[in-house]
This record gives C-alpha cells, structure tokens and sequence, in this order.
C-alpha cells in the first residue's frame, strides 16, 4: 500500500523496517527496528509497543491508542455512521473503492479516524485517534466529518477535545474535497475556541501534509512523541527540491521542540498521566495524577 | 509581446504565423491580399474556439500555468486603484511570493492579497515561482487582520503551485503558518472574496483561499496535488499526469457541479493571456456581484454563513449503526 508513505520516510529506517518484516517470524518475537533488540513480542505489546531498551515508539493503532488513553468504563463512539464514498470515481492503477475494501480488511475499521467519548484518568475528553495502517492515515471527508462530529459533541458537553494524529496528509482519492477537510476541521476549532475548551493536539509518527498545515499545529497545548515525523513537506520532496542533504534528526519532534513549534515531547507510557495533569491545569480542577 | 503556444496549439501557432508573415510581405506585395490576411485570421480565431472548446483537464493544467497568464499584480494593475503596497511579517522576513495591500475597488477602499509568480528568471527567483513560506503565509495574515481591524472587505487571489517544500520554510513552522490562516480566515469579521485565477496548488492555494464566495477563472485549477505529483505517487510515474489530472477533478466544470466553488469567471477565447484586457473586465464584474451582498450582511452573519458552507464540505453516507 504505502509506496508514496514509504517515500516519506528517510531510506534508513525504511530499509531496516522492511528487512524486519521478512527476517522475524511472525508473532513471538520482535526486532527493534532502532536497536535491533530482540523482544517478547508479548513484552512490547505490555510496554505499549515501546521498545525496553531504547524507547523507540513504534507505531500503535487507533483502537490500541483509545485502549491505552482512555479509562476502560464509560466510553462511546461518535461518528462511526458516517462511511466513505467515492464521489470522484477515483481510480489510478487501482480503483479507490478497491483501496477502501483492502483497508478495511486490513485494519477491521472503516476509515482512518476513531472518535471516542470517555475519560482519562476520570477526566471527561473526546478522543481523537488515527488509523494510519487505513490509506496512511489520510484525511478525506469522513475523517474531516467525524472531527467535525467529535468537536461538536465536545462542545454540547463542555468538553476538552485531544486529537492524536498520525497521517501522511490529505486523501488523494478523493481531490479537492480532500483538501477542503482541512478547511472545515480548522474552522471547527474556532468554536470550541470561543466555549473557551481546551484541545490538546498530540503528533505521533508521522504528521505531514494536509493534516499537520491544519488542526494538527493548533492545539492549545501541541505534544510529540519522541522521534515522531512531524512537517509539512516529506522529507525527500525537500531533498528533491533543495538538492541538499537534510541534517540529522530534521523534522523529528526533538526538532520542532527545538524550533519552537511545539510545547513538549512526551513518552507514550506517560501520556495519560500527562493528559490528565494538563486537562486538570486547563480547566482549573483538583490535580488527578 | 509574441504568444507562446503551448503544445497542443501549434495549429493555431502555425496559422498565426503564416498571418504575421502575410502581413510582413502585404507591404511590398503588388497584389492585394488583405482578404487571405482576414481569411486566415478568421480560421485562427475558429481553430482556438474549437480546441479550447474541447480542452483536457491536462491541457487546462497547463493553460493555468501559461508563462503569460495574467498574475496577482496584472490585476491590481487593471481593476483597482490606489494600491499601497504593504511588506512583511514583523516577525522574520518580506516575502515576494506573495503580495498585498490596500487598494480601491471600485472607489471602495479593500484590501487585496495574492500569490506572485515573476516573469522573467531573475523575477521568479525573487518571487520563489510563487511558492511562499511561512513568512508570506503571516504576512497574508497580518493584513487580513488589518482588513478586519479598518472594517475593509479582503479580496485574495490564488495562483501557486503550493508552499515552499524548503528546509528554512520547515523549520519556521511551514504547517502552523497555514493551518493559522484557515483558522483566522474562518472566523474573520469582513467580507473575503477569493478568486483562483492560475495555479490553485493544494494547501499552500488554500491558506489564503478560505471566504464567503470562491470564484475561479474558467481556465485555471484547483487541487489538492500537482497531477504530476499524483501520478509518480499513484502510478510512480510522472508521464501519467493526464491520467491523474483527470481523475482528481482539477477544472472550474468539475468543482463547480462538487459544489466547491461558487462562480466560473469566462476567459476570452484562447484563455487570459491571449486577452488580459478582456479576462480583467470579466473579473471586475464577478468581483463587483459577489461583494455587493457580502458588503450588505453583518460580521456575525457573514461568519455564520461562511462557517455553516465550510461544514458541508465533504462527501460520505450515513448508516444506521447499533
């Protein structure tokens, strides 16, 4: 699937990704594809797929996100009845409503966006989470419109709205109504502004293109992973386009932490905990954690 | 000037040729051949209609892309007055990519904001082919708000082949620049009219094209990636760009019937740049009718209305789910 994702990615942590994948027989045992460790797969999982001896976070799943995020009672979906469409009657060497159907099998959702109510650390949020195994996480008009949904049903509530990207950008599949998601999420947030809600936007591996040049950069508090790709343009457009080496760990959240462009770098196992003093911080509440 | 043709016109190039060259002999000639000179032209002008009438969203791509296609700064020129120019962010640099400033419309003091391609090398450099970074994106900004604060209407125009893919462009927060832009632009209190007149290239046409009414040139494009982007990305290979052009639904025709646009400005016959005079004229008047009801509605309505159309932007179905 992720040929122009792949392109994304700086060559040597695809190569090392790619010869893993081949090289470790499936389900027991892992290699971490930064240090080469051999891990219990079983191991990685408890550890929230967070390499032990490295701490290199490799990437996790929407529900897996939801799971590790939110207390496990009292959660509910939001926009889960809005379903794709291919309005464009998109095809290239395959036909966009085939890419659906492959997605779905592959990663049991719908589209690349999971939306759900709950509580972290008893705290009540509405959750954003990407799918990025679904078409690389890229924004068409069902996960501009159940954003939509989950801010709104955020601001009916008086909630604060977090949001974890992690998309290669805009859905090209789908053309200009693609593009114009980025539109409509960005102006949602405007309202929530206005209710005086917070929402904290955190950036996991990768955020690029259309959904970091919109929602993803505003959040009233921005948190990375670590070592997450985070930026506008993928980095090897850039290189085609400068005709320059680019310098180490450029567009890493390190960098952008360094640039000034977002608050904080925050390890996965800490984030709840972190969300939850934050959450409390912002909405002038007893701490929780 | 002499018409560059692109290449699906060189019959029209070849008429026209032979036209200037009947006029260049007629002088000396002893006999009268004005009435062939007419004939000719006459065939040139039928050609141009008929292959423009025809023209493949690949052939429009280029058409938008013609090295002589009128720019932000030709308009300004033809259908505003009084422009005072306005330079820089504040914060880091002025750049060139994009212009603005205030201007009369009409008599009615405006402010008016777009990209800039240059037209000759040294112009392009200065003007990054058009291609802003972060820097044009806060300027943009700074002068809508400044729009806002004196209560003038903002007209943008967009023309570019999107934003500038650089390391300087990244480090400077290229994504918050014009993820900022879509918010502000969203909630602003003045009316903001856009107008893809060239090149609409995905975010970096976006970030300055969010309004309560979009019109676009009959001739240029708007679109989410370059089709040439798309197809070495879809089909890994650049030569399928007409493949991609023409299912990305990149042409006036096709955003119009999604929805995504609300007006089609015509061009003259063979597009803008064969009448500058004619495309500028056309504007005007779609200028003129879109901003007269905007000018009528109060800033709370008019953001309620332009945030109730960004809402409908999109297409899914719905299912019943248990």
């Amino acid at each position: 699937m992720s040929t122009w994702l792949q392109k994304l990615l700086p060559p040597k942590i695809k190569r090392t990704d790619e010869g893993e994948r081949k090289s470790v027989p499936e389900g027991l045992w892992t290699k971490c594809p930064s240090c080469a460790a051999v891990l219990y797969s079983i191991d990685l999982e408890r550890n929230f797929s967070v390499c032990p001896k490295c701490s290199y976070h490799a990437r996790i799943g929407a529900r897996t996100r939801i799971d590790l995020l939110l207390d496990a009672e009292g959660r509910f979906e939001i926009g889960a009845e809005v379903r794709p469409t291919d309005a464009l009657k998109f095809k290239d060497s395959r036909r966009y409503v085939d890419r659906l159907t492959e997605a779905t099998k592959q990663t049991g959702e719908d589209d690349a966006l999971v939306v759900v109510q709950g509580s972290i650390r008893s705290i009540a949020v509405v959750l954003a989470a990407f799918e990025f195994d679904f078409l690389g996480g890229s924004m068409g008009s069902v996960v501009g419109e159940r954003f939509v949904r989950g801010v709104n049903a955020a601001i009916e509530q008086g909630l604060p709205f977090i949001c974890v990207a992690a998309s290669g950008g805009a859905r090209m599949q789908e053309g200009l109504l693609s593009l114009m998601q980025m539109a409509k999420t960005t102006a949602v947030l405007t309202r929530l502004a206005d209710q005086g809600l917070p929402f904290i936007s955190v950036l996991t591996d990768p955020t690029m293109g259309g959904v970091s040049a919109s929602f993803a950069m505003l959040g009233d508090v921005v948190i990375a992973e670590p070592r997450a790709l985070i930026g506008f343009a993928g980095p090897r457009v850039i290189e085609q386009t400068v005709r320059e080496t680019l310098p180490e760990g450029f567009q890493r959240a390190e960098f952008l932490l360094a640039k000034g462009a977002i608050d904080m770098i925050v390890d996965r196992r800490e984030m709840p905990d972190r969300l939850a003093s934050l959450l409390a911080l912002m909405q002038r509440l007893p701490a929780v954690v | 000037m002499k018409t560059t043709f692109l290449d699906f016109e060189q019959p029209i190039a070849e008429l026209e040729a032979r036209v200037e060259e009947l006029r260049f002999v007629q002088d000396d000639s002893a006999v009268d051949i004005s009435e062939e000179i007419g004939r000719l032209a006459k065939k040139s002008q039928t050609l141009t209609k008929e292959i423009y009438g025809r023209l493949t969203p690949w052939q429009v791509s280029q058409v938008s892309r013609h090295p002589q296609r009128p720019y932000t700064l030709d308009y300004i020129e033809s259908i505003f007055t009084n422009f005072e120019e306005l330079h820089g962010d504040r914060a880091y640099a002025d750049d060139l990519s994009i212009v603005g400033g205030f201007a009369r419309f009409g008599g009615e003091p405006v402010m008016v904001i777009g990209h800039q391609k240059g037209r000759d090398t040294k112009e392009k450099i200065l003007r990054n082919f058009g291609m802003p970074r972060p820097e044009g994106y806060r300027k943009a900004l700074r002068l809508m708000k400044l729009a806002e604060r004196f209560h003038l209407p903002v007209m943008t125009f967009i023309d570019t082949p999107g934003a500038y893919p650089g390391i300087g462009a990244e480090e400077r927060g290229q994504s918050e620049a014009i993820g900022r832009n879509l918010f502000e632009m969203s909630r602003l209190r003045v009316p903001v009219v856009c107008t893809i007149i060239g090149e609409g290239g995905s975010g970096g046409a976006l970030a300055i094209a969010v309004g309560d009414t979009v019109l676009m040139l009959q001739y240029a494009t708007y679109s989410v990636i370059s089709p040439e982007g798309c197809a070495s990305i879809l089909w890994k290979s650049a030569d399928k760009a007409p493949e991609a052009a023409e299912t990305l639904a990149i042409t006036a025709t096709r955003l119009k019937s999604l929805g995504l646009i609300d007006r089609i400005v015509p061009e003259p016959v063979g597009a803008a740049h064969r009448d500058p005079a004619a495309v500028a004229l056309s504007l005007k008047k779609a200028l003129l009718e879109a901003l007269k009801p905007l000018r009528n509605m109060d800033a709370d309505e008019l953001i309620e209305a332009r945030y109730t159309r960004l809402m409908t932007y999109g297409k899914f179905r719905e299912v019943e789910v248990s």
